[in-house]
């Protein structure tokens, strides 16, 4: 996975929100130990600081422990990682369904037409 | 140690009857990463010259760890000047040799490993490169320090996209706490993402100080939008 920012939000809260993408999407595994600071910084090209508070916020979520000799570890705890999965999917969903009502869709037309494209997109036609 | 690295105190320069800096007032903590942005002629260089004891102030003055610039002061900072200021007849070799001989913080294996990465063949004379490969071995050598504070004026303006990730790194890799490393730029796009703070210069005047997050969360924009826009011709 890459790791992508745009050039309107603060920098520590992207770096928050990919590193939970990350997380949710099993590329960091539940339990597992997170690279170094300095070594995060350098793959997502960021200052080392910013990364730094990143980690500290993500801390205070719970997403992620430190322990003082060994570095910092993602959580195990899948119940949490199951809400954030679902807080992650209602946004999107939000953005979705607002973005369907510009078109000119209903939220019952837009489920049908999701229902139509899972199923192959034009047998109903 | 002091906290404060680096210190304008109602510092001002005047060539002539012309002023270049006016009664600037600023500091800087040690382990921050800050651009020194502004438009050409703004007074960047003038700034990082006095910092460095070529350039002596009109009035007021400069402190770096609580000294004024001088032989202190050299020994723990690390500059990259704006234009080429090695002996071309050397070889890189040399002038690795050279900087060993001059400062007591340079590390020679640290300058061999970026020559590599970088692709500079270390026995070819200086005079003999690019003038792209010129300013890389500029900054090998002056990232190679192990500095409290790197004044690097325009590090990229001469170098290629991927020679800048490279630089990029680099000032990453060697980010530690107790040093800091001011770059000047207007190539801010490149820069953004690894500064802490920006300190944006205009006329000799500074007209802002803040985080880079904070410009991003307050105005809702990236730093090189807001410079584009404060700096509007």
């Amino acid at each position: 996975m890459k790791w992508n920012f745009d050039n309107e939000r603060a920098i520590y809260s992207q770096i928050v929100e990919q590193i939970k993408l990350f997380i949710i999407s099993g590329y960091y595994e539940k339990g597992s130990k997170l690279p170094s600071v300095r070594d995060l910084a350098e793959e997502a090209k960021v200052n080392p600081n910013t990364m730094q508070k990143a980690l500290a916020e993500l801390e205070r979520q719970g997403l992620i422990y430190s322990n003082r000799t060994t570095g910092n570890f993602i959580t195990d705890d899948e119940n949490l990682i199951k809400n954030v999965k679902k807080e992650f999917a209602d946004d999107k969903i939000r953005e979705f369904i607002s973005y369907m009502k510009n078109l000119g869709y209903d939220k019952q037309d837009t489920v049908k037409l999701l229902e139509n494209y899972e199923t192959g997109g034009n047998e109903n036609e | 140690m002091n906290e404060i690295i680096f210190e304008c105190k109602n510092l001002s320069k005047s060539y002539g009857l012309k002023p270049a800096l006016k009664n600037i007032n600023f500091n800087l903590k040690r382990g921050k990463i800050v651009g020194l942005l502004g438009p050409n002629g703004s007074g960047k260089t003038t700034l990082i010259k006095i910092a460095n004891e070529l350039l002596t102030p009109t009035s007021g003055e400069i402190l770096i760890d609580g000294k004024n610039p001088g032989v202190d002061t050299k020994k723990i900072v690390s500059y990259l000047p704006d234009c080429i200021s090695l002996p071309d007849w050397m070889n890189i070799r040399e002038l690795i040799t050279f900087y060993k001989g001059f400062y007591e913080n340079f590390k020679e294996d640290k300058a061999y490993e970026m020559t590599k990465n970088l692709g500079i063949d270390v026995e070819a004379k200086l005079k003999t490169l690019s003038k792209g490969n010129k300013e890389k071995v500029q900054l090998i050598l002056t990232m190679s320090r192990k500095a409290d504070l790197y004044l690097l004026d325009e590090p990229m303006g001469g170098v290629d996209p991927a020679t800048r990730d490279y630089i990029l790194n680099t000032i990453i890799a060697n980010y530690n706490e107790n040093s800091t490393v001011v770059i000047s730029t207007h190539l801010i796009a490149d820069v953004e993402k690894v500064l802490d703070e920006v300190i944006f210069i205009n006329n000799g005047e500074v007209v802002l100080q803040k985080t880079v997050d904070d410009i991003r969360s307050n105005n809702g924009m990236s730093v090189d939008a807001l410079f584009r826009e404060v700096f509007k011709c």
